[in-house]
């Protein structure tokens, strides 16, 4: 009789898992296929992520002034707006994808934006984007983000090259003249030693070594001494050179020789952003959104920090963000949401571009961070009126603003978190082992990089 | 003759069962529910994971079948290796300082006469704060400058520790933090089973003469050693699965010191995209697991009979 029952338990068990696998196996191949297209003007109703949040009522006011202004020029397109801090999470991309819960128009930053492409997840926008009227005017280097060949997926909302982030305030209280960054690898250690020796607890110069952030700092650091991570086919890596090693050794000589980098080391994002926002750091490589997120999030103050070309760099690992479409996202959804990106993001005056609007709102104006179109009439309106409406002291970036104009924006590697991951391992070991061994570490690196690249080809 | 007696013997059997289930009605409800939501929330996943380790998938398109192929590329990553020999080795150092300290904390507790509710409390404690919220203050009794622990030991002129940025302490730093976290529920567990044992066999044993430890030894673990037998399989297989405090507190680092096996799983899912290859580790860790688990049961019933 038990045995009886417990087959009985059994059988329903494993026809309930079973019916769920069939049903969602069956949901994933339906919802695969395109929903058939309708009429130009026929209603159309699409989600948009990353809506500020409530905690930001001043941006998420100026969203919803845009989306109602939008949906009156365009009476047949609908806007759903999901908010979500931050925008965008690993572990919920997938999961929303998964579920069929992702937005029409997703967030992404530009780290993965590749990945996404490579594993199908976005649509292919080419055939519509030509609608958006800027998009001739727009930085080759910052579309190719968002391309795979001649195909294009998503389009960016901002875009940034690494510099140099620093502490005014540090700088002054150290003897150094905060409006004359270091321009080159050895200031920066002589400025990390004089911050460092203001007492304990003073951190010169930070960086990351943990959760892949390793990785990705040692290929901006790589790049600004101009290295590449991987050879032009993208079939073998090529950061085991002098740029690679000048990288690690700098970083240990100031780690160990010159004591200028704190002793708790296996750093992340938001270790540096904290240490920045108390004031406590002197200098780190990032880009002007370092600023503005330590300002927004980190209790520090505008006027605090200044940003500068990355030293000595001819090019620079670009960052930032934009949207990608749902790949279930119909034609008409895809028109109407590039519609909604140009509207809110592309044009010069309007949306994210109404500095005078922000300037009203006490919002902060003034960042160099968004450099789409560089020295195109779009780009020059864009940087005449966020001058025009600033906020925030332009001063404290224009050395940043006046080295990004010569550096080549260069973009993140092939299998770039798996790369990281793999180089995670070199930068911890320099900032945590005395008598680490650059040379080794670089070879071990090369040789794991090159097994993913060889997969993956 | 003989078809009555079989009719009269069916329709009493039917009535026996009619009445069996009428009896059992409640109880079976609760196990339709507790069915339903096993079913859903744990045996569905486990065959979606099951299935997913040998798929290449982008949750868009239908899944490709590509065999073997999620495990070669998770066997051959550089870090496989080192992720389940940390594994091992949390797991064993957990056990060790894990299993141990709160059963003798809750010999202890059982022995105090005074202020024993308010102990308990004190011990239960770490248990009720999220976990994420323990690990972070952690990272600060941890940071090599201004953290608690090196204050602790400068203060009593000892040599300062670099914790968790030390490829030789940071898994044992971890271990610490774990058994913190964790300590408060084994040793409630241990108490009840202590409080259980008849005060009668403690007073026999006083009476020939054994002293302490020889109490411990021939009344109080042999009359826990049920317990302490789940305690420790549970255990194993709970620390086997070590996930948030090398996310937290090292990211895997340095130098893959803390990568482990569940921490590589959650890289390959959501860092790669590759749920294929995450769910092909999280297939060999359930089999590592149960085949443990089974053999343990196995050995444990044997002792017993």
């Amino acid at each position: 009789m038990k045995s009886r029952n417990l087959s009985i338990l059994l059988a329903a068990g494993i026809t309930l898992t079973v019916a769920a696998c069939g049903s969602g196996g069956d949901d994933a191949k339906d919802s695969a296929k395109p929903a058939a297209s309708a009429g130009a003007d026929a209603p159309v109703t699409i989600t948009v992520g990353c809506q500020p949040p409530k905690s930001n009522p001043k941006e998420r006011a100026q969203w919803d002034a845009d989306v109602a202004a939008f949906q009156k020029l365009h009476s047949n397109i609908t806007i759903e707006s999901k908010d979500a801090f931050p925008c965008i999470v690993p572990e919920t991309f997938q999961a929303k994808l998964a579920g069929g819960e992702m937005e029409d128009l997703f967030y992404v930053y530009y780290t993965d934006v590749q990945r996404i492409i490579a594993a199908g997840q976005a649509a292919d926008i080419t055939p519509y984007v030509d609608t958006v009227t800027t998009l001739k005017d727009m930085r080759p280097d910052v579309l190719s983000v968002f391309k795979s060949g001649d195909k294009i997926y998503g389009l960016p909302r901002t875009n940034y090259s690494t510099g140099l982030v620093y502490n005014r305030k540090l700088f002054t209280q150290a003897g150094l003249d905060p409006d004359s960054p270091p321009k080159t690898w050895s200031e920066v250690r002589e400025a990390a030693k004089k911050i460092a020796a203001l007492g304990a607890g003073y951190v010169g110069y930070g960086e990351y070594s943990a959760g892949n952030t390793g990785g990705w700092h040692f290929t901006s650091a790589l790049y600004g001494r101009g290295g590449e991570m991987v050879t032009p086919d993208g079939k073998q890596s090529a950061f085991n050179g002098p740029e690679g090693k000048a990288v690690l050794e700098n970083l240990k000589e100031m780690r160990w020789t010159d004591n200028s980098m704190g002793t708790k080391q296996l750093l992340r994002w938001e270790d540096l952003m904290r240490m920045m926002g108390s004031g406590k750091l002197g200098m780190m490589i990032g880009a002007p959104d370092v600023v503005q997120a330590v300002n927004n999030d980190f209790k520090g103050k505008f006027e605090d920090y200044g940003v500068t070309a990355l030293p000595e760099a001819t090019q620079s690992l670009s960052g930032g963000d934009g949207y990608m479409f749902n790949p279930k996202a119909t034609p008409e959804k895809i028109k109407a949401g590039l519609m909604w990106l140009e509207y809110r993001f592309l044009t010069p005056g309007q949306g994210q571009f109404n500095y005078e609007r922000s300037k009203t709102d006490g919002l902060p104006v003034g960042l160099p961070s968004t450099d789409l179109y560089g020295s195109t009439p779009p780009g020059v309106k864009i940087n005449e009126q966020r001058t025009q409406f600033a906020t925030v002291p332009v001063d404290h970036f224009q050395s940043y603003v006046d080295g990004a104009a010569n550096v080549q924006f260069k973009l993140e590697p092939p299998k770039a978190q798996e790369i990281y991951a793999v180089l995670d391992t070199a930068m911890s070991a320099v900032l945590t082992r005395q008598d680490a061994n650059v040379d080794q570490l670089l070879a071990d690196a090369q040789k794991k990089v090159d097994n993913i690249l060889a997969k993956s080809s | 003759m003989t078809t009555i007696t079989v009719r009269s013997s069916r329709r009493r059997g039917r009535e026996a069962m009619r009445r069996a289930v009428r009896r059992n009605l409640t109880a079976y409800g609760f196990l339709c529910g507790a069915l339903v939501c096993f079913a859903f929330f744990s045996w569905y996943p486990m065959i979606r994971e099951f299935l997913l380790s040998f798929q290449k998938t982008n949750f868009v398109g239908p899944p490709e079948w590509v065999g073997l192929d999620n495990f070669r590329t998770v066997t051959e990553d550089p870090a496989f290796g080192p992720a389940w020999i940390n594994t091992a080795m949390f797991t064993l150092l957990a056990l060790v300082a894990g299993y141990a300290v709160p059963f003798v904390i809750a010999l202890v507790l059982n022995e105090l006469r005074h202020a024993k509710a308010y102990l308990r409390v004190v011990v239960y404690l770490p248990v009720m704060l999220p976990p994420a919220v323990a690990v972070l203050l952690f990272k600060w009794f941890y940071d090599p400058g201004p953290g608690l622990f090196n204050q602790i030991l400068d203060v009593v002129h000892l040599p300062t520790l670099s914790w968790l940025d030390s490829t030789t302490t940071a898994l044992i730093s971890l271990v610490i933090v774990s058994t913190w976290m964790n300590l408060g529920t084994g040793t409630l567990i241990y108490l009840a089973a202590l409080q259980s044992i008849p005060g009668e066999l403690y007073e026999a044993a006083e009476l020939d003469g054994a002293g302490l430890l020889r109490r411990v030894w021939h009344v109080t673990i042999p009359q826990t050693r049920l317990i302490l037998l789940v305690m420790l399989l549970l255990q194993i297989v709970a620390t086997m699965q070590v996930f948030i405090e090398p996310y937290l507190l090292t990211g895997g680092g340095p130098e893959n010191a803390t990568v482990t096996v569940a921490y590589l799983m959650y890289q390959y899912a959501f860092s790669f995209g590759n749920f294929g290859g995450g769910g092909a580790l999280g297939l060999m860790l359930m089999i590592v697991l149960m085949v443990f688990s089974a053999v343990y049961l196995r050995v444990s019933r044997d002792d017993k009979n």
